[in-house]
């Protein structure tokens, strides 16, 4: 057994030495994101998606990427185990994680490390909040429960509003809570506000019993489309019938397989990707992915591929070389994001505040015979 | 009238609940083991099924037979791998070996079935004038029972009155509580105590088969974790009911999906599964076997 672990560790070594060897002038991207498990679909994406966008700037022959993406199955523990591989093969920059738990979990890591990180999906605002080097592509969790409060006074689409949101999800809270905040200054009266966790998220019979029988015009629904989708059924077959509105979260419930689609007719939702763009740029993506992988992107693939362009534009601004240290990389690209434009599929001139939070407009979609359709 | 409401959804949760502990009690029994994968086969049922009537377009029933044929032998093959080597270990091993069985069939079926969620047929549901309709409504439309409740009930009574009935008259039934009272002296008698828990395992695995059908068709979404969730709680109403006893699986899973759906509906719905357990953790104080468990006491 010794004499195992021995050549075991020898092997190691050697394989060790082997490594810094080995450098092809490409800057090392690295990031985590579900890649099985329950959440593995946005996971997923955003890994294909960046595969995709990687592909694409590579072929162009100016700057050089190299991706790796590790599995952090959702979990906060395993994502920094997977962090710490990726420190290993020698990650420049990070594309943080996919979601908001692990994500709050490795962006302590990156910014111990000095290792700059772009998320495209961890939403939540711990995981950029007192960070200077961590930065989001997507709206933060507060930005969407504000914009969705306001979008729903502006549209005037109801004044008596529900709530069921997921208390065990930093995502579904972190919405919840500014909705609350912005909804009584905008005149909308929350009238049922009721939740559900993990353990119980297939009955919500008392959830739409209490909306319903408070009279709520319109139910807010923070959260993601599979809880959502039950939802729907089941309001359905209770003979409710609001105003549905959700996030970023309800982004991908038309391509759920088998779900009858009529129930999410006239579903509003924000957010910042729209599959059915008529943009050359939306379409050009759509049709490669579709083509590679067999699935319409989401929400979470476009800000992938956004991300991955970013750090383009960026890298090239600043002049970053495959040879700097992921410390040199972090202050340049700080100062880049703090200071330059981007135009990406999820949005025209979007810009990052210092606290890493990026602004950008969310469209308003809804529903319309199975597809989304714009509205503004 | 909302009282009778949140009720009837807390039968019908509670039926699914019960039927799925069922299973668990079964197994739990006879073989005297917690087989914590029973929730991942429900999930393969459900998966087959789903299969079978969304994708090949077979009808209902022969999609439920795939389901029961799979899973029954799925178990078996599972209890010849996993637990038979460990008929003689501890029954800790065995029960981190069915935690093992248990992750290992939900990250096979995410390689097989992806983890994008499936919508569950709606598989008991009459068309009128082209809606589909999945209950039934009295009182001017204010109560409504879905179909899919009153055919869990009826299907976890007959699953009751088999097995009780299965148990105490037929050969196999009794060697099967042989088993249980004692492995070694069945043994003696000349009962094949290897072929009896795998039938048990069988049985088990079927019932899980019929549940995973079942629970699909109440709350439809499917991904590889569905059963999971339900299968903790399932446990805990056997344990609730008193583990190894049919009628209590039965009681514990109803009055557990009960006090689940009014706790959420006149207490709060973010305490509720925290008031559920508290009620299980009251009950097995004052009564430590279960509502309807037998009282073992140990000789020494």
């Amino acid at each position: 057994m010794k004499k195992v672990f021995a050549f075991a560790l020898v092997l190691a070594m050697v394989f060790a030495l082997c490594a810094p060897a080995y450098a092809d002038g490409a800057i090392k991207i690295g990031g985590t994101g579900p890649l099985t498990g329950g959440a593995a679909i946005y996971g997923m994406a955003v890994k294909n998606a960046a595969e995709i966008a990687v592909e694409e700037i590579n072929a162009k022959g100016g700057i050089q990427f190299e991706l790796r993406f590790e599995d952090d199955t959702h979990d906060a523990e395993k994502a920094v185990n997977a962090y710490n591989t990726l420190k290993d093969w020698g990650m420049q920059i990070s594309t943080g994680s996919v979601t908001s738990k692990p994500c709050e979990a490795t962006s302590a890591e990156t910014y111990a490390d000095r290792i700059f990180a772009l998320t495209p999906s961890a939403s939540s605002v711990a995981t950029v909040t007192g960070k200077d080097n961590q930065f989001q592509m997507c709206f933060t969790d507060p930005n969407q429960g504000s914009a969705s409060a306001q979008y729903i006074a502006d549209k005037k689409l109801a004044s008596k509003v529900a709530v069921i949101w997921k208390n065990d999800d930093v995502y579904s809270k972190g919405i919840y809570e500014t909705f609350m905040a912005a909804a009584p200054g905008l005149g909308l009266e929350v009238v049922s506000d009721t939740t559900f966790n993990d353990g119980n998220a297939t009955d919500f019979s008392v959830q739409i019993a209490d909306a319903q029988s408070k009279g709520a015009e319109l139910v807010f629904l923070p959260m993601y489309y599979d809880a959502a989708s039950l939802i729907l059924t089941q309001a359905s077959a209770a003979g409710y019938a609001p105003i549905w509105f959700g996030v970023d979260g309800m982004d991908g419930i038309l391509s759920l397989e088998g779900f009858d689609t009529s129930l999410a007719e006239g579903v509003y939702l924000l957010t910042p990707f729209n599959a059915d763009s008529d943009d050359e740029a939306t379409k050009a993506f759509v049709a490669k992915y579709q083509e590679k992988f067999g699935e319409i992107p989401n929400q979470f693939a476009a800000d992938a591929y956004d991300v991955v362009y970013a750090y383009a534009q960026a890298c090239e601004a600043a002049g970053i070389t495959a040879d700097m240290s992921a410390e040199e990389i972090c202050d340049k690209m700080i100062e880049q994001f703090t200071s330059m434009t981007f135009n990406g599929l999820t949005g025209e001139g979007m810009t990052w505040a210092a606290d890493g939070t990026v602004t950008k407009s969310p469209k308003g979609m809804i529903i319309e015979n199975g597809a989304y359709v714009g509205i503004d | 009238m909302s009282f009778l409401n949140f009720l009837i959804s807390g039968i019908s949760l509670g039926s699914i609940y019960a039927i799925i502990a069922l299973g668990y009690t079964m197994v739990y029994g006879i073989a005297k083991m917690l087989n914590f994968a029973h929730g991942d086969v429900i999930m393969v049922g459900a998966y087959v099924c789903f299969l079978a009537v969304s994708k090949s377009g077979l009808p209902p029933v022969v999609g439920i037979l795939a389901a029961v044929v799979v899973c029954t032998v799925l178990g078996m093959v599972i209890e010849k791998l996993a637990y038979k080597p460990l008929r003689q270990a501890t029954s800790l091993a065995v029960l981190i070996t069915a935690i093992g069985v248990s992750y290992f069939l939900q990250n096979a079926a995410l390689l097989l079935w992806t983890p994008n969620p499936k919508i569950f047929p709606a598989l008991f549901a009459r068309t009128v004038d082209g809606k589909k309709v999945t209950g039934f409504q009295l009182f001017d439309g204010q109560l409504r029972i879905s179909y899919v409740t009153v055919i869990t009930i009826i299907a976890c009574i007959i699953i009751m009155v088999v097995l009780t009935l299965f148990t105490s008259r037929t050969r196999t039934g009794k060697a099967m509580r042989a088993c249980s009272e004692d492995k070694g002296a069945a043994q003696l008698m000349g009962i094949n105590v290897d072929t009896t828990i795998s039938i048990t395992f069988a049985i088990g695995s079927g019932l899980a088969a019929i549940a995973g059908v079942l629970l699909c068709s109440a709350y439809p979404t499917l991904v590889p974790t569905t059963g999971s969730m339900p299968g903790i709680k399932a446990f805990t109403a056997a344990v609730f009911g008193g583990i190894g006893s049919i009628p209590g699986a039965f009681i514990g899973g109803l009055l557990l999906g009960v006090i689940e759906i009014l706790a959420k509906a006149y207490i709060s719905t973010q305490m509720s599964d925290a008031i559920v357990f508290l009620v299980l953790i009251i009950v097995l104080l004052v009564k430590p076997a279960g509502l309807l468990g037998k009282k073992i006491s140990e000789k020494v």
